[in-house]
């Protein structure tokens, strides 16, 4: 692929006209001020009660964009977990006969509540994630509420699940969630199994661990009777205490491949049924006759919304070559105006990276893109001194090989390949082990027909990215996990059909 | 859309200049309505864009004195406080030498005059040339042509853009506005293809626009957005950096933001400037200058102490 700086004309030696993106017009802070009502310190939520951990212990959780503590959180050992399951197991038989409606109507109480208080959580979300306030305001409250929304609906309505089939529920179900989109995981996690008549034992991430437990507190604003659902917190160990428990009928996990495939192997030879939901490293497609700038705009949408934080990202862009330079030079200047910077304010485009961790994980995977020789595109913003964060960044010159086209980042990192032929492209896009997502780009209705068959990824977006809906099925092929979420897919994965 | 209603003409032109996806143009543009102005940066925008209207009265009804008044309010669009001159009036050809009179030489607001047989463009091509030549004559600055939308449905291409060039040379030192009317093109791919008919035959310092005000729909984000698009698109290529006015629809200040919003995030820097940008606009300016009282003296005003002098479109 030729060089992708703004090149000069060939026919003469004037500079190239180019845009200024500069301080012409600069935008005061507009900081989000509603109050996230944290308290110091949180509890475990078992049998419908804050308590205490048995070990007593508690760990720090910080603020990523300032690093500066929030609050402690109640470490979960082996005996919490236990007393955790017992709740769980003891509330079983009385919801698992409630009618559907009745479970239904708690759903709902649950869905609303949050909706009478979705400021408050949007800036709890934003302080220990580190996304965009933007982005907890417009995307993770209002959907979370709607997956609980959604998911009340279906609860009188479970014997249209599996028509001519009857339903049961599971029994009670150990889910471990991921960091990135604490509220909206839950709500994927906890609509389906209460709808179906199943009980809970959840636990959050370590680094945000805060709004699963303020949502407990809208549990018991619900009514929800205790025992039903259960949050512990804590890191891998606990997690590992959660998907072990003899007391599990059912095991939900999204995280990493790597952790799903250690859980996969320690299930094996057990009754429990299992749904993992896994990394990815989607492949989004530009063809010759797509919509350009507005294909830029799902590119970007694609890799920089919650600072790449997403499994299903657009971290592979696949460009057919005769657009190649245009589209990379259109996305550059697109990334000028990315607004980089402190999460609670309401222009921010990027917040903060969400953990020390994943920021060096970030940094060392970008250091081999560069030594493996791929060309770096940064836009040229300045950082916050304290807190963690990562320029948008915009690889070329990637081959297959580079360890940045294979592995999953999960950072605001874009790598940019270029194809001939559409049967190159599905090709390129399938030699991946992942297969979670997908982006397709063109003006022809014919060839998004045709690519959404042929690659091997469980949701193909067409002239768009990133969209999701409670009753669209969201999962992945090979090594991105199987199970669905959402949806009537989504609900079968928490009941037994028979 | 339905892509087998455009003549082969049009759908070669949008080949050759790209086509555009509605609903990814729609949600972008929805984006510059969540930006979050405030302050000092508030008071920049909101004067910035008193700076850029185009203070228009396009009537049937409209007589000497009412120019008069309007060119008044022009210079001064509010008693109190540092509210900066607009960047021009906007007259049909039979009051510019009315505006003219009014406002005198040197006194830094431009005569625009609608001409080209305005709003419809339904007259000989050199009837309409000789108005483009009348309203110069009279001294107007800048003149605001409709372009024959007829032979752009029709296919006739050619003819549109041969159309434009004769308006520019009868313009001869005014700087032109091409109006594409929007509304009548019916899909965002002919506002692309029609913005680049008329970027490629106007002058630096030329502007295209959107809309006549007389019809339903007139300037939106989403229809700015695009043609910000093409401009940015012929600039790149050419060097030749055109000016773009939305016009019709723009009432509140926090509309006019949101536009500007899409200049800064669009063409950059050299865009935020009354050369390159404008708002078609009457009622428009009282609510820029509303809410600059209320930034200056932190309340809002009733609407009674604000000179009423441009109620059009």
């Amino acid at each position: 692929m030729p060089a992708p700086s703004a090149r000069p004309s060939s026919r003469s030696s004037r500079r190239a006209p180019e845009l200024r993106f500069g301080d012409r017009w600069t935008f005061d802070p507009a900081p989000e001020t509603a109050d996230p009502k944290l308290k110091p310190r949180y509890d475990l939520f078992i049998n419908g009660r804050f308590t205490a951990p048995k070990s007593g212990r508690y760990f720090e959780t910080i603020n990523p964009a300032d690093e500066r503590k929030l609050a402690e959180i109640a470490l979960a050992g082996a005996a919490d977990v236990d007393a955790a399951y017992a709740a769980a197991r003891r509330a079983f038989p009385a919801w698992s006969r409630l009618p559907g409606a009745e479970r239904g109507k708690y759903l709902f109480r649950i869905a609303r509540l949050l909706q009478d208080r979705a400021r408050e959580f949007a800036v709890a979300e934003t302080l220990n994630g580190g996304k965009p306030i933007k982005e907890s305001r417009d995307f993770d409250v209002p959907m979370t509420a709607a997956h609980f929304f959604y998911h009340a609906g279906w609860a009188d309505k479970l014997e249209y699940v599996a028509p001519g089939a009857r339903v049961a529920p599971l029994g009670v179900v150990g889910q471990v969630i991921p960091w990135n989109f604490p509220l909206l995981m839950l709500a994927w996690k906890l609509g389906p199994a209460l709808a179906a008549g199943n009980t809970v034992v959840l636990k959050p991430a370590e680094t945000t661990s805060i709004t699963c437990l303020k949502f407990a507190e809208i549990l018991q604003e619900a009514g929800l009777p205790p025992g039903v659902v259960n949050f512990v917190a804590g890191a891998g160990e606990t997690g590992a205490a959660v998907v072990a428990h003899p007391s599990a009928d059912k095991i939900a996990f999204t995280g990493s491949t790597e952790v799903g495939k250690a859980i996969l192997r320690s299930l094996a030879g057990t009754e429990k049924k299992l749904t993992l939901e896994l990394g990815g490293k989607a492949a989004n497609l530009i063809l010759d006759d797509a919509p350009l700038d507005q294909a830029v705009e799902g590119i970007v949408n694609g890799i920089f919304f919650n600072q790449g934080h997403v499994c299903c990202a657009g971290s592979r862009l696949l460009v057919q070559e005769s657009v190649a330079e245009e589209v990379l030079a259109r996305l550059r200047r697109r990334i000028a105006t990315l607004r980089v910077g402190d999460p609670m304010d309401k222009n921010t485009d990027i917040g903060a990276i969400n953990s020390r961790a994943q920021l060096k994980r970030i940094t060392a995977l970008v250091a081999s893109g560069v030594r493996e020789g791929a060309t770096l595109h940064q836009p040229a913003c300045v950082l916050p001194e304290k807190g963690f964060y990562f320029r948008p960044s915009v690889f070329s010159d990637v081959t297959m090989s580079h360890r940045i086209a294979r592995e999953e980042i999960f950072g605001p990192v874009l790598s940019v390949l270029t194809f001939r032929t559409i049967d190159e492209a599905v090709e390129k896009a399938n030699n991946t082990a992942y297969g979670l997502s997908a982006g397709v780009w063109t003006g022809k209705g014919s060839r998004i027909l045709k690519l959404s068959a042929e690659l091997k990824a469980g949701v193909v977006w067409a002239n768009t990215y990133n969209k999701f809906d409670p009753a669209s099925p969201f999962g992945g092929y090979k090594e991105s996990g199987f199970g669905r979420e959402g949806g009537r897919h989504g609900l079968l994965d928490y009941v037994r059909v028979g | 859309m339905v892509v087998n209603a455009q003549p082969a003409a049009l759908r070669r032109l949008i080949d050759e200049v790209g086509n555009v996806d509605q609903v990814g143009v729609e949600e972008r543009v929805a984006k510059y309505a969540t930006r979050s102005i405030k302050k000092t940066a508030k008071v920049w925008g909101l004067r910035t864009a008193v700076s850029m209207v185009d203070l228009t009265t396009l009537e049937g009804k409209d007589t000497p004195g009412k120019v008069a008044s309007l060119c008044a309010k022009a210079r001064r669009p509010h008693d109190t406080g540092d509210i900066p001159a607009v960047a021009a009036v906007c007259v049909y050809p039979s009051m510019v030498r009315h505006a003219r009179r009014a406002l005198g030489e040197g006194s830094g607001v431009r005569i625009a005059s609608v001409a080209t047989a305005f709003p419809s463009g339904q007259a000989p091509l050199r009837t309409r040339l000789a108005e483009v030549r009348a309203a110069v004559e009279e001294g107007a600055d800048e003149i605001d042509m409709v372009i024959n939308r007829g032979a752009f449905l029709a296919g006739e291409l050619g003819r549109v853009q041969d159309e434009i060039s004769a308006v520019v040379e009868a313009c001869g030192p005014a700087a032109l506005k091409v109006i594409l009317e929007v509304s009548e093109l019916e899909a965002y791919d002919s506002i692309r293809a029609a913005s680049f008919l008329a970027l490629r035959v106007i002058r630096e310092g030329d502007f295209i626009k959107t809309s006549t005000g007389k019809t339903g729909l007139n300037a939106t984000l989403g229809n700015n957005q695009v043609m910000l698009e093409a401009i940015r698109d012929h600039y790149l290529a050419t060097g030749v950096a055109a000016g773009m006015k939305p016009a019709g629809g723009i009432r509140t200040a926090k509309q006019a933001l949101q536009f500007l919003i899409a200049v800064k995030e669009t063409l950059g820097d050299a865009w935020l400037d009354n050369t390159r940008y404008r708002f078609g606009a009457s009622a428009l300016l009282n609510d820029l200058v509303r809410q600059l009282e209320k930034e200056r003296t932190g309340a809002y005003q009733a609407p009674f102490y604000f000179s009423e002098a441009a109620e059009s479109y």
